[in-house]
């Protein structure tokens, strides 16, 4: 592999890893304070990407689509928390499964009936759909550049808000403790939901973002679904530190495993798992 | 002098910053009780942890039997002989009474979980292990409760059932965690008694509040405070001594 | 926390009217019956094995496994793969060389997975049994994504599974036998321990046993019963893909031992049943108008699931047992 393919590879290693911390962040966060299995994450992905298809098909606008879509995840899920959620938090994790379970069904379901079965595609703005070219028969496309300093700027923002602000403070006391956490004045009803609508807005935010380049389709969050949980295994529940490392650590062995080992690429990851289980089984960052 | 059945060395454990258990030795010998009293916070829960082995210790040494155990997993001492009871109850709670018994009264000799006969043989008909249930049913004085569920048992009943599940292990070493916990009277007055009965053959470790169980059973008191040990010996030697009663008992007793 | 448990360790004698009533029906039935339905119950059969495998895990156990049809799938396929393209593969040889391959994928799969607890549990064997998924979905030597056929049926020992009835009656003993297996396992010293790592694990291990190998035998023989439920599937269908090892088929097995009621074998098996029955119920609804219901069956059954747990958590067994029954 040469140099400029190989710089490619980890261009997307990292595009693909934070991806993967945008909704890994929300699941840790959502297990770790709330204490719920959470499947429907993944059909949370799945409705941003199909709001994006949608909002861009009526407006034009991708970025209007975001920015829109985004506020309504946020209202979404401040909803679903409070309606659903909030009434399972001390329920059996087998009830939490199936409870979600149902959802995935249900979300699916109204998926289908507003909006068919086949795959979408959602246009590049225009503004972003160039490349730039790194060798003579080599480019990188500008959209994926976009993508990746997106994310990179939401991590950013995340790890800003949860090691720097009194809201991150409560945040980590909340995933290191929840009763603790609510006998030090902490209001743990507004934080609950406060983190769940954060949550499902970031899954939903990283489908609409990669909605151009994957299109849309039938079941899609089932598949970054496995690789959240196996993030969020790796780096331990209730630590955003750990997801993103796990994140990146995932983006790296999965990207370059399908590079270098396509026939075992699948499994590359879930080896680094099994590896991680063995030594630490609670994660690498375990609250 | 006979050999101690379980020796602790200087033991410690740290929590993060938090030293709870500080260089803390004991030795317990057969036929004796040997109390451990302090405050709370004291970190004499954690040390009881330590010598059963639910939590590793972060130094110090610990033999039972004259066996070096340190860092021996809980189940594991519990079938070389080291029983442990629990300052909160923690029974099976939708099991009755002997249901509770049968379970702790298999372990002794039960066979491996891979080993097919384990799978076809009936659980309540092996001879010897119908016997241990029984002999712990009647020692406690559980024999009344026999088929009620441990979930509706009054409190009281509920402790007894918690150091009834540690004989029917048949451990020669009983380290027990506030037993007297929560208890009226006359159900203390029916602890001590049993507790008294079963000084004989076993070392017992007993951490307790009550203070009139404690001097009317221990033969040996250690008192801690703070995580460390700042007396050991005779309850008469420990009522008497200054640092004791500063810290712990207030004016000595009448 | 709550939880939903059945239990009902001991049955009450409705259901073993009902057991009794359902074995003489089963025996009779395909004497009756047309082919299209001898098929239909072979099906609910091999489920209701599956499902009993899972209830051993989950309901006795308590360990709660979204990835189960790994174990089941694999079966399949390794009966695919020694199936000659156009004779029969003795059954003698292969069935037991089936649920070996399964036990020792779960042992393996196991020795990783049991050391996790609670959420870690549930993921982790959602992410294993997606290892396996792409193992076979990725690699066309291994069928790929397309699956692989079994052109001719298992045959031997004077047994040709050509023969549908042979097949039925074939499936009914091997379910009979996993049925008294498992409720022989309840209540034997394994079985009570399992019940007692379910309840207060920490207090299990505190009398002396290792919850650790208890856990992980469980999970083996869990997915070796899977796998003799896999290989009938196989068996019957003549064709193997990787949905069969799928998360779907996972959640299907939860699903069937949830709506059963969970911890006494017979809800499973009941369960099992009651899945397919509904679900042919709801596939055939009608169309209402625009609205075709019978399509978005999943909706119904995905509902109905939700329903369960919420006001029935004990299952079809719970509204079978008697008034004021045992402690649980």
């Amino acid at each position: 592999m040469d140099l400029a393919n190989f710089f490619i590879q980890l261009l997307n290693s990292v595009q693909y890893g934070l991806l993967l911390f945008l909704l890994a962040a929300g699941l840790t966060l959502i297990f770790g304070i709330m204490g719920v299995v959470n499947l429907a994450h993944g059909a949370f992905y799945m409705l941003g990407a199909y709001m994006a298809y949608a909002l861009t098909a009526a407006w034009g606008n991708l970025a209007l689509a975001i920015a829109v879509g985004t506020l309504l995840s946020v209202l979404f899920g401040w909803l679903l928390e409070k309606i659903l959620f909030r009434h399972f938090y001390h329920r059996s994790h087998l009830d939490q499964v199936l409870l979600t379970f149902g959802l995935i069904y249900i979300f699916e379901e109204l998926r289908s009936m507003l909006w068919g079965d086949d795959v979408h595609n959602v246009a590049i703005p225009a503004a972003l759909d160039w490349s730039i070219k790194l060798t003579d028969n080599l480019s990188y496309p500008a959209y994926r550049l976009f993508m990746l300093a997106m994310c990179a700027a939401l991590a950013l923002a995340l790890w800003f808000m949860i090691s720097k602000t009194k809201l991150g403070m409560k945040i980590r006391a909340g995933a290191f403790n929840s009763d603790m956490a609510q006998s030090l004045g902490i209001n743990i009803v507004r934080l609950h939901s406060l983190v769940f609508a954060m949550g499902l807005a970031l899954a939903a935010l990283g489908g609409m973002l990669i909605s151009p380049l994957s299109s849309v389709y039938p079941y899609m969050g089932a598949q970054v679904l496995i690789m959240c949980f196996v993030v969020v295994v790796i780096g331990g529940i209730g630590s955003v530190r750990g997801a993103l490392t796990a994140a990146l650590l995932v983006g790296l062995v999965d990207t370059f495993g399908k590079v270098l080992l396509p026939q075992f690429a699948s499994m590359l990851v879930y080896v680094l798992m099994a590896l991680v289980l063995l030594y630490k089984p609670e994660g690498l960052f375990k609250q | 002098m006979t050999k101690a059945l379980l020796e602790a060395k200087q033991l410690s454990k740290r929590f993060g910053g938090l030293l709870a258990v500080n260089d803390v030795s004991l030795s317990l010998y057969k036929d004796q009780l040997h109390a451990v009293i302090g405050p709370n916070g004291a970190g004499k829960t954690t040390l009881t942890h330590l010598l059963s082995g639910d939590i590793p210790a972060t130094s110090g040494e610990l033999w039972l039997k004259g066996q070096a155990v340190k860092g021996w997993a809980h189940h594991r001492l519990s079938l070389e002989g080291l029983g442990r009871s629990y300052q909160k109850t923690n029974v099976f709670l939708p099991l009755t009474v002997w249901e509770n018994l049968m379970l702790a009264a298999q372990a002794k000799d039960a066979l491996a979980p891979f080993n097919p006969l384990s799978w076809l043989g009936r659980a309540d008909s092996k001879p010897s292990v119908v016997a241990r249930a029984e002999r712990a049913l009647v020692l406690a004085g559980l024999s009344a409760s026999k088929n009620s569920a441990a979930a509706i048992l009054s409190h009281g009943i509920q402790r007894q059932l918690e150091i009834a599940m540690v004989l029917a292990t048949e451990p020669v070493v009983l380290l027990l965690d506030e037993p007297l916990a929560g208890m009226g009277a006359a159900e203390a007055d029916t602890m001590v008694q049993l507790l008294h009965t079963l000084k004989k053959d076993h070392a017992l470790l007993l951490v307790e509040h009550d203070m009139d169980a404690v001097f009317a059973l221990a033969d040996v008191l250690t008192v801690m405070v703070n995580g460390t040990v700042i007396a050991s010996g005779t309850p008469e030697a420990i009522r008497s001594d200054p640092k004791v009663q500063a810290a712990y008992l207030g004016e000595a007793p009448a | 926390m709550s939880t939903p448990q059945g239990h009902l360790e001991t049955l009450p004698s409705s259901v073993q009217i009902l057991m009794g009533l359902g074995l003489i029906a089963l025996l009779t039935f395909p004497f009756v019956g047309q082919d299209f339905y001898i098929q239909m119950v072979t099906r609910m059969m091999i489920l209701a094995i599956f499902a009993m495998s899972l209830d051993l895990l989950q309901g006795i156990t308590g360990l709660v496994s979204l990835g189960h049809a790994a174990y089941f799938g694999l079966a399949g396929y390794v009966l695919a793969f020694l199936s000659p393209a156009d004779a029969p593969a003795s059954w003698l040889i292969t069935l037991p060389l089936a649920i070996l391959g399964s036990a020792l994928v779960a042992l393996v799969i196991g020795f990783f997975v049991v050391r996790t607890q609670g959420i870690y549990f549930i993921m982790v064997t959602m992410a294993f049994a997606q290892m396996v998924y792409f193992l076979f979905f990725d690699n066309k030597v291994l069928g790929g994504s397309d699956g692989l056929y079994i052109n001719v049926r298992p045959a031997g020992g004077g047994l040709d599974f050509e023969n549908k009835q042979v097949l039925y009656f074939f499936t009914l003993a091997c379910l009979v036998l996993t049925y008294f297996f498992l409720r022989r396992l309840l209540w034997s010293p394994f079985g009570r321990t399992l019940n007692g790592i379910r309840l207060n694990e920490h207090r299990t291990q505190a009398l002396g046993y290792s919850s650790f190998h208890y856990k992980l035998t469980a999970f083996t023989l869990a997915g070796a019963l899977a796998g003799m439920a896999g290989y009938l599937w196989a068996a019957q269908s003549g064709y193997v893909n990787p949905e069969l090892m799928g998360f779907h088929m996972s959640a299907h097995a939860i699903m069937m031992v949830i709506l059963g009621g969970m911890g006494n074998v017979a809800g499973a098996l009941l369960g099992a049943f009651g899945f397919e029955l509904f679900m042919h119920f709801f596939k055939d609804l009608p169309k209402v108008g625009e609205f075709d219901l019978g399509k978005h069956w999943q909706l119904w059954m995905g509902s109905l699931i939700v329903l369960v747990v919420i006001i029935a958590p004990h299952g079809l067994m719970g509204l079978l047992r008697p008034k004021g029954a045992d402690h649980d």
